[in-house]
């Protein structure tokens, strides 16, 4: 694995033994893994492989059997203030009353501690990133009247508010059409090349190589984790994924 | 025990009999709040119907009750089908105003009949045995009036269950493949709410509103926590709810208190007792199971992390017997107690502090590796 | 015994319910959009046993002793229906109505052992279900004041931590914001809410408070502030209209069923008429949208069909576009009001060809179409 212990910088995100279980069946199987910073991380995996789980716990949003995770050399307690977080689409209820420029707001929340209102500060950190995202124009829209892409470019712009130096993004391109995937693809770029890292479940193994520098095959146990021209190899697929698919043609069940 | 007595409690069983049998379907396709909002929306039919007929005996009274019933569900299901209310909030609607229009209607026009308010909530079960209200034909005393139309009721409730018993079961399991064999899951549902309307209107003068609820989702509920099968679940409910009613009866006589607040009482404790203690969903021995589960779990886990470090350099310190707990991230008793176990079960062997895994260790772990994987 | 010398005055009954109306509008806000819509309802029939064993334990009638007894009981019941939901396959639905009917049934017990007592006051059974918020006096009042203010004062607080839990929990929690806590509040705020809210208004009413307001003010806002504000005003404004309306007759109507038809009404209207959500309102931008777009596909048409010939000035018919269109009988409103747009033109009698304004236009559409 790269980066032991010469390097001065800390990891971005190092997990010890980590295992995870769903009443009494394992989802997560003893994972080790390190992950450098200024990384764009795909992780990779079937349904049920434990992709989702791997960020929740990382985020203390589920608690380990075992192990543990360290973001940037802190507790999860301490660390988990330079994440931020991009859920599933899904996960919310899109009828709440809230306009675009109020979910992504929300990102600033974090910060503000616990009575502290926005102030003409978050508003501006607010509207940038609308801009970032390309969706200022939709600022006052009731979340519901988006399209796929543009919902998730609300939850794009809510992380790109908290600043973080670590991104952890739970299928962004589920549902989305092509060319907010490329944005935020490029959007990923842009913060990587600032030094941040981000984690990107994600399930087109096409894009794969085009897209992150970094890949985790993960099937309830780490199957690979690496760089992608040493680790995305069709051997290690097969493992991922069992026999059916490979990198030339790809068939999914 | 007197004839009254028993009366009664013939009453109390039979009702609970009838509300048993709707109430599984209800708890099975979640729809048991339906039958809250029902049992408090037939007052506007008996209201309603009252002030077309003037008589508080007639079997129009029946009828008016049951169709404000089915109205309630049809209006909460178009309330909800027009996308901006979820169900729950649908219901809470739909059912306070219905009443309130029942209320309003009897304080403002009846203040002299006697349809008082306490009477709907409570029910008056324990008037059933006197004599105006008898069902005599030809000179013959048949019993308490309402006993034998609660006998009615469970024979329609059984008749439906019977005939419809396939289309029942493939429309509460599985509504997509009911559709997709060629019948439409929604006339069940529609006679299903006719149904625990019935139940519901009839159920509501011997115990009121509110036991109609108890009656309808404990017995069920009940049953659900003790089996899977569907004819078992409607014995046992069955089972439960004449059960509760024959208990509580005899509680509210010691304590002379109110007998369907003592009934659903009983309702409630024998819920309790089965979410506890039911053998193979109770709280306790799930939570037994799980502590076996979570410690094979565990030692299969520690066996798994031996596995990875075995040979490595880091050897001496990930797998070393006192720093344990820190690298599992476990308390350390437990890390403890854990490694003792493997070496006790000859899972792993200890020099010098630091366990080696045995042979029988290693296949435990590959084992416990293939079911991580193969669990998908 | 002094009650009821001091008759009391409408001022006392008004204020009263407004209160009452707006904390419960407020409050119910949030648990009609964490979908706990019927915990509401749950909870005011638990509400009983505690009532009547704080009766029984201390013999006392005073407000705040009984409240307690209340809310204890309330709280028991909340925590029971998550109990049940959580750690059984016993789903929601079922959870909620054994609680609540349970409970209710075992505090009907309690009563009704109790009235057996002889030094038992007849506390009414009719009052804690119907209320009776014609008998609110100025110490209520103050009563109901003392509560709503904390209640508000804390949903001003928190409001940043309530927004977040309702609508998104694990971002809420990856922000640090520990969830379980602020949930709690609310669920206790709801308790608090429904105790005092029972003297008023009565159980099986209570939850009708709690939702309508806020299923109404839904349907004219998309901010949670507006929502939670108007949602109290509306049920401010439902509880001054019912109270007035059940004093307005010579025989006394209860004013908790006037109060919840009132505010009914109030959700219809909103339902049916409010902007953008209301279904009128949907309905007809539904029809325009269809007009709109049934325009679009007559001037494709035209514009494809004057394609196909190299000579521009080629014009088409009318018959000819009813031809290919999917709604043949709207062709002809289409291309008359589609000339009167100036979007098409006609070439020589009954022949039609798009204006260089309506190739811009159809050019236009399909891009946007593409950019979504």
């Amino acid at each position: 694995m790269t980066g032991s212990s010469e390097n001065k910088t800390e990891l971005a995100l190092e997990i010890n033994d980590l295992t995870v279980s769903y009443k009494d069946k394992p989802v997560l199987w003893d994972i080790d893994l390190e992950i450098p910073q200024g990384a764009l991380v795909g992780i990779i995996g079937p349904n049920g492989a434990g992709k989702t789980t791997l960020i929740k716990s990382v985020l203390g949003l589920l608690k380990p059997v075992a192990g543990s995770a360290r973001i940037l050399g802190l507790e999860i307690e301490q660390g988990i203030k330079k994440i931020a977080y991009v859920p599933q689409r899904g996960s919310v209820d899109w009828d709440f009353p809230a306009t675009v420029f109020d979910v992504v707001q929300m990102g600033t929340y974090g910060k503000l501690g616990w009575f502290r209102r926005p102030s003409a500060r978050e508003k501006k950190l607010t509207q940038d990133a609308l801009e970032k995202v390309g969706i200022y124009e939709l600022s006052n829209r009731q979340i519901s009247q988006l399209s796929g892409g543009q919902q998730q470019r609300v939850f794009l712009a809510r992380a790109l508010v908290q600043h973080a130096e670590i991104y952890l993004m739970d299928e962004p391109f589920q549902g989305v059409d092509s060319v907010t995937e490329q944005s935020i693809v490029e959007l990923l770029r842009g913060l990587r090349n600032q030094g941040a890292t981000a984690l990107v479940v994600h399930h087109d193994l096409q894009t794969v190589k085009e897209y992150f520098d970094w890949v985790v095959l993960l099937n309830v146990r780490k199957i690979a984790a690496g760089p992608v021209h040493e680790v995305f190899t069709d051997a290690n697929l097969k493992l991922t994924f069992g026999s059916r698919v490979s990198l030339g043609g790809i068939a999914l069940v | 025990m007197t004839q009254a007595q028993i009366e009664i409690q013939l009453l109390a069983m039979a009702t609970a009999v009838a509300c048993s049998l709707c109430g599984v379907f209800l708890v099975l396709r979640r729809m048991t709040l339906m039958s809250d909002a029902i049992s408090h929306t037939v007052l506007l039919g008996i209201v309603i119907a009252y002030f077309m007929t003037g008589d508080l005996a007639s079997p129009w009274l029946i009828v008016g009750a049951t169709t404000s019933g089915v109205l309630t569900v049809l209006m909460v299901e178009s309330l909800q089908k027009t996308g901006v209310v979820r169900e729950d909030a649908a219901i809470g609607l739909v059912f306070p105003a219905l009443f309130s229009i029942a209320v309003l209607l009897i304080s403002i026009f009846s203040r002299n009949v006697h349809l008082d308010m306490d009477s709907v909530l409570v029910g008056k079960i324990a008037l059933a045995p006197l004599p105006s209200r008898r069902m005599e034909i030809w000179g013959y005393d048949f019993g308490p009036k309402s006993l034998m139309l609660m006998v009615a009721i469970i024979i329609m409730n059984l008749g439906f269950i019977f005939v419809f018993f396939k289309e029942l079961k493939v429309s509460t399991f599985d509504p997509a493949f009911s559709k997709a064999i060629g019948f439409n899951p929604y006339w069940i549902h529609l006679g299903l709410i006719l149904s625990v309307s019935t139940t519901a209107v009839a159920s509501f003068d011997a115990v009121g509103s509110i036991l109609v609820v108890a009656l309808m989702a404990g017995p069920a509920a009940t049953a659900y926590l003790l089996t899977d099968k569907l004819s078992n679940m409607l014995a046992w409910s069955c089972i439960i709810g004449m059960a509760s009613a024959v208990l509580g009866y005899w509680l509210a006589h010691f304590l002379d208190a109110s007998i369907s607040g003592s009934m659903s009482t009983i309702t409630g404790i024998i819920f309790g007792f089965t979410f506890l203690f039911a053998p193979e969903r109770g709280l306790l021995s799930v939570w037994n199971r799980n502590k076996v589960r979570n410690r094979k779990f565990k030692l299969a886990l520690l066996l798994l992390h031996l596995t990875q470090h075995e040979g490595t350099i880091r050897e001496e310190e990930e797998c070393h017997i006192e720093s344990l707990h820190l690298h599992l991230r476990w308390d350390e008793y437990e890390a403890r107690s854990v490694a003792f176990e493997a070496v006790e079960t000859y899972c792993a062997t200890q020099e010098n502090k630091v366990l080696k895994l045995t042979p029988k260790g290693r296949i435990i772990a590959l084992e416990s590796l293939q079911l991580g994987t193969n669990l998908n | 015994m002094f009650e009821s010398l001091s008759v009391p005055g409408l001022g006392s009954v008004l204020a009263g319910t407004a209160i009452l109306g707006f904390l419960c509008g407020t409050v119910g806000t949030f648990a009609v959009l964490r979908k706990q819509s019927l915990m509401g309802d749950a909870i005011s029939h638990a509400c009983l046993p505690g009532l009547i064993l704080s009766f029984i334990i201390f013999n006392s009638k005073d407000s705040w002793l009984l409240i307690l007894g209340a809310a204890i009981s309330g709280t028991i019941a909340a925590l029971i229906v998550l109990g049940i939901t959580r750690f059984s396959r016993v789903k929601e639905d079922s959870s909620l109505a054994i609680t609540l009917s349970v409970f209710f049934g075992f505090g009907l017990m309690l009563l009704t052992w109790v009235q057996r007592r002889p030094d038992a006051a007849q506390a009414g059974l009719t009052r804690f279900l119907f209320g009776q918020a014609a008998t609110l006096m100025d110490r209520d009042v103050w009563f109901l004041a003392t509560i709503a203010i904390p209640c508000l004062l804390i949903i001003f607080l928190f409001w940043k931590q309530f927004q977040l839990v309702c609508f998104d929990r694990s971002f809420a929690q990856s922000l640090g914001i520990s969830v379980s806590l602020f949930e709690i509040l609310l669920s206790l705020l709801l308790v608090m809410v429904i105790v005092v809210g029972l003297e008023t208004v009565g159980v099986v009413l209570m939850s009708a408070l709690l939702v309508a307001p806020a299923v109404a003010a839904r349907q004219w806002t998309n901010k949670l502030g507006h929502m939670a504000i108007l949602a109290g005003l509306f049920g401010s404004f439902s509880g001054i209209a019912g109270a007035i309306l059940s004093n307005m007759g010579k025989t006394s109507i209860p004013t908790g069923p006037v109060i919840v038809l009132f505010i009914t009404l109030i959700v219809l209207l909103s339902i049916l008429f409010a902007p953008a959500r209301g279904i009128v309102w949907y309905q007809f931008k539904h029809w325009r949208d269809s007009k709109i777009l049934h325009l679009d596909s007559v001037l494709a048409n035209l514009s494809s069909l004057a394609r196909e010939h190299s000579g521009k000035q080629y014009g088409h018919s009318i018959a000819m576009l009813k031809e290919i269109s999917s709604n043949p009988s709207g062709v002809p409103g289409s291309v008359q009001k589609l000339t009167e747009l100036g979007l098409v033109k006609e070439v020589e009698k009954g022949f039609f060809i798009p204006t260089s304004k309506g190739v811009e236009y159809l050019a236009e559409k399909t891009s946007h179409m593409g950019a979504n």
